[in-house]
């Protein structure tokens, strides 16, 4: 093996520290540097990482040897020590490309978007700041550094939904996401305490090698349940993964979270940071794999979510909440894949879905700008001909994630319902196995639904934006011109003057939204048989498997395996995705899409009103809100002031106040016999000395 | 004259002793006047203990008793002059002898 194939220690340290270093620059000295140099520094930082992440791949690609070492020891402990230490796998190195090349489009996307925000260098600091921490995560090679990253990348995504932090809603919004998933978190800890217990290592590779040792165990954590020890240590787990990864009911902050920056709401809420759930549980699959009731629950949750919140993306109308439901349900898709132990295509999806996604989000952000921060679709309309560019990438984002053949999405997804089908095939008796099924398969026409829905409602039918702007339309012509120019270098400034013609966003922000299309269309199709089923390319010639000894999938439940036998290449797997009832539910849905928002707008308020009751409970979003807020944190408030009554009253008036009143009342009592008056006085001591007397009488005489 | 003397037994004298006894006691409780009265009970009780010496004495026939008695006599003669001299003090100081108005001792 030549030396250009042994992945080096300062490759990886390059990786990690570099976007670290762009963001402690930007960061600390932002100010006086100014925003060129901050832009600059951080994109550098990022673009160097990308380059050196896509040659790690590409030497692992070419048969190096994964990279499993400790670096540097954190802590010690007793006989444990905490040690930095990377694993770099396949798995990860796909992860490590996808974050970076990502991160550092959303670094170029934002600096059209964020022109004239006064954080610009903040902003900067804080996603490069993202970008460490998610490499931290996915590189490291055990739990506790997982776990670093894991908080790690919860913090920044707080700092970042809470970005302008001026913004009551951003500030609730980014409460509200810390403390979902901090719930997870809690999940996730005890999962990891339970390796460290059971297993006696958070090393990854020992630990795996080692899980057999728990595999009988039991424990009771109920007095008179006994639960086996692998399922509660991946329930656990899972916790952690569905706060991270937004799975019902943890999901309520992802879509608060899009009060963030939309470049924000792309890199962090869709593409990277929600996916460290799916990736940590695709990492952690030998773990799984022992716990058939784990993955049942995984199956039920990540089916839950797919369906369920997709129906809310329907009825939402501003435009990023709409990707955001949608990201909820591919989220849950990925889960589902990962329930049926077809991790490979959760991770294929996730890498898929983080380039659509992405485009969509940057595509709804250029909307966005090109409509002077106007997010409710309603008053969009018709953009197509201002927008070209982002009206042609918005429609690529949206064919690859209603699962369109030969689009990237149609190969992760498509993968992903044939997984689960066969997993019902093979389980006819399981309700979960059932259920999945039909969610997944519902799921496809709700995407479709709402994903064209969203584009009839953004670049098609009537110009709508001018409504809102009428009071001012006199002055419209004059002024169009002279407010395009300037406009294109003065995004944020909100509508504060006159009507905008709505306009393309400048280069920097087309830029990412082509470099992303390109991976939406093709890299479905260039990857699928690669990296899910052990071919080459064009699936001619059987190869290793891309994620082998990454993931760890037992004979009996390797889902993928079946499905390889029948894969015959991209094409024919494309051709065959026409005839499948998946591609049929999306046709309906688009067909219903455009029906209701192209051809036969009228319809929809009598469809309004008939199903006034079910779109109430859509917007509400099944109450989850209600059930959080006024549930969780109304009864935690509500505990709270019972428990400051209790002190006010018991605490504080009964025990404290009271005792000194007792003191206080006895002395007022005893004071009166000090009446001062000589008389009372002489008369106690006869009194004393009658009773002495008498007591002298009686006993001693 | 003997006669009526000799008739007299220590009943006598101990009902004479716990009648004044009783009478002074009262004196001291029910005097809500004056500090001056409150002197002259218990002058009065100490004579009540003095015929209760006199008495015992007599019925003994044990004349320490009687001597007690001068003592007694004695010690309340000073403690009637300190008494006054108090009493003195007090009015100069208070411009009162009035027993209800001395209760500076009050709780």
């Amino acid at each position: 093996m030549s030396s250009a194939l042994i992945i080096s220690k300062t490759q990886l340290l390059l990786i990690v520290l570099l976007p670290l270093l762009g963001s402690l620059v930007a960061g600390l000295f932002g100010r006086k540097i100014g925003r060129q140099a901050s832009h600059s520094v951080t994109i550098l930082g990022v673009a160097a990482s990308c380059v050196v992440s896509a040659h790690v791949l590409w030497q692992l690609l070419q048969g190096a040897a994964p990279f499993n070492e400790n670096l540097y020891t954190w802590f010690q402990v007793g006989n444990y020590s905490a040690h930095v230490g990377f694993m770099v796998d396949k798995l990860t190195a796909m992860m490590m490309v996808v974050v970076t090349f990502v991160s550092l489009l959303v670094h170029v996307y934002t600096i059209g978007y964020m022109a004239e925000d006064d954080g610009y260098h903040r902003f900067f600091s804080y996603i490069s700041l993202f970008t460490f921490s998610m490499l931290m995560l996915v590189m490291s090679n055990n739990f506790l550094q997982l776990f670093f990253g894991w908080e790690a990348v919860g913090l920044v995504s707080y700092l970042l939904i809470g970005f302008w932090f001026k913004k009551p809603t951003a500030i609730f919004a980014n409460l509200k996401a810390f403390l979902v998933n901090r719930v997870g978190d809690f999940g996730f800890l005890l999962g990891i305490a339970g390796v460290l217990y059971w297993i006696g290592t958070l090393d990854y590779a020992t630990a795996f090698a080692n899980a057999g040792a728990m595999r009988d165990l039991t424990v009771t954590v109920l007095p008179g349940h006994e639960w086996s020890v692998p399922t509660v240590v991946c329930i656990c787990l899972f916790i952690g993964a569905m706060g991270k990864s937004a799975q019902v009911p943890l999901h309520v902050w992802l879509p608060d979270s899009m009060e963030g920056p939309t470049p924000i709401s792309a890199l962090i809420h869709a593409a990277t940071m929600v996916t460290a759930g799916i990736f940590m549980v695709a990492r952690m699959s030998p773990l799984f794999e022992m716990s058939t009731t784990a993955l049942n629950f995984i199956l039920v949750i990540g089916a839950t979510t797919a369906f369920w919140t997709g129906l809310i993306g329907m009825v939402q109308n501003d435009i990023k909440r709409v990707v955001a439901y949608s990201t909820l349900s591919q989220l849950g898709y990925m889960t589902v894949a990962l329930g049926v132990s077809a991790y490979s295509a959760a991770v294929f999806h996730l890498m898929t879905h983080a380039f659509f996604k992405a485009l969509l989000f940057l595509g709804a952000g250029s909307v966005i700008i090109g409509m002077h921060h106007e997010q409710d679709m309603r008053k969009m309309g018709g953009l197509r001909k201002y927008m070209p560019i982002t009206h042609l990438t918005m429609w690529i984002g949206t064919l690859a994630l209603v699962g369109t053949p030969f689009f990237a999405g149609f190969y992760s997804k498509d993968t992903i319902i044939e997984a689960v089908a066969h997993h019902a095939g093979e389980h006819p008796g399981s309700l979960i196995a059932q259920y999945a099924n039909f969610a997944v398969l519902l799921g496809a026409f709700v995407t479709s639904f709402y994903s064209f829905r969203l584009l009839y409602l953004t670049f098609f039918g009537e110009e709508r934006f001018r409504e809102a702007h009428a009071h001012d339309a006199h002055g419209h012509d004059a002024h169009a011109h002279d407010a395009h120019h300037a406009d294109a270098h003065h995004d944020d400034h909100g509508h504060g003057h006159g009507a905008h013609e709505p306009h393309e966003s400048p280069w920097v922000v087309t830029l990412p939204l082509v470099l992303l299309a390109i991976p939406s269309i093709a890299i479905g199709f260039l990857t699928v048989g690669p990296m899910l089923f052990g071919t080459d390319m064009m699936g001619h010639e059987k190869q290793l498997p891309f994620f082998l000894g990454a993931i760890d999938v037992l004979k009996e439940r390797d889902v993928m395996a079946a499905l390889a036998e029948e894969f015959h290449g991209p094409v024919a797997f494309a051709l065959h995705g026409f005839k499948a009832p998946a591609f049929y539910l999306a046709l309906m849905g688009f067909l219903l899409a455009t029906l209701l928002y192209m051809v036969m707008p009228e319809w929809r308020k009598g469809i309004t009103r008939t199903l006034a009751w079910p779109i109430k409970v859509l917007e509400r979003k099944y109450f989850m809100d209600d059930l959080w807020i006024g549930g969780f944190a109304g009864g935690g408030v509500k505990l709270g002031k019972l428990s400051r009554l209790f002190d006010g009253k018991v605490i504080d008036g009964l025990v404290v106040n009271g005792s000194a009143g007792l003191v206080g009342l006895t002395a007022g009592l005893v004071r009166k016999l000090q009446s001062g008056y000589l008389y009372h006085y002489a008369f106690a001591m006869i009194l004393g000395l009658v009773a002495l007397l008498a007591l002298a009488n009686h006993y001693w005489l | 004259m003997s006669n009526v003397f000799s008739a007299l037994t220590l009943g006598h004298f101990l009902t004479l002793g716990a009648v004044l006894f009783c009478i002074s006691v009262a004196g001291i409780f029910l005097n809500r006047k004056n500090v001056i009265m409150l002197l002259m009970s218990l002058e009065l009780l100490l004579l009540s203990v003095n015929i209760n010496f006199v008495g015992f004495s007599r019925s003994l026939g044990d004349p320490a008793g009687q001597v007690f008695v001068f003592f007694i006599l004695t010690v309340a003669a000073a403690e009637a002059a300190i008494g006054l001299a108090i009493l003195v003090t007090l009015f100069r100081n208070r411009r009162t002898i009035d027993v209800a108005d001395i209760d500076s001792l009050k709780g």
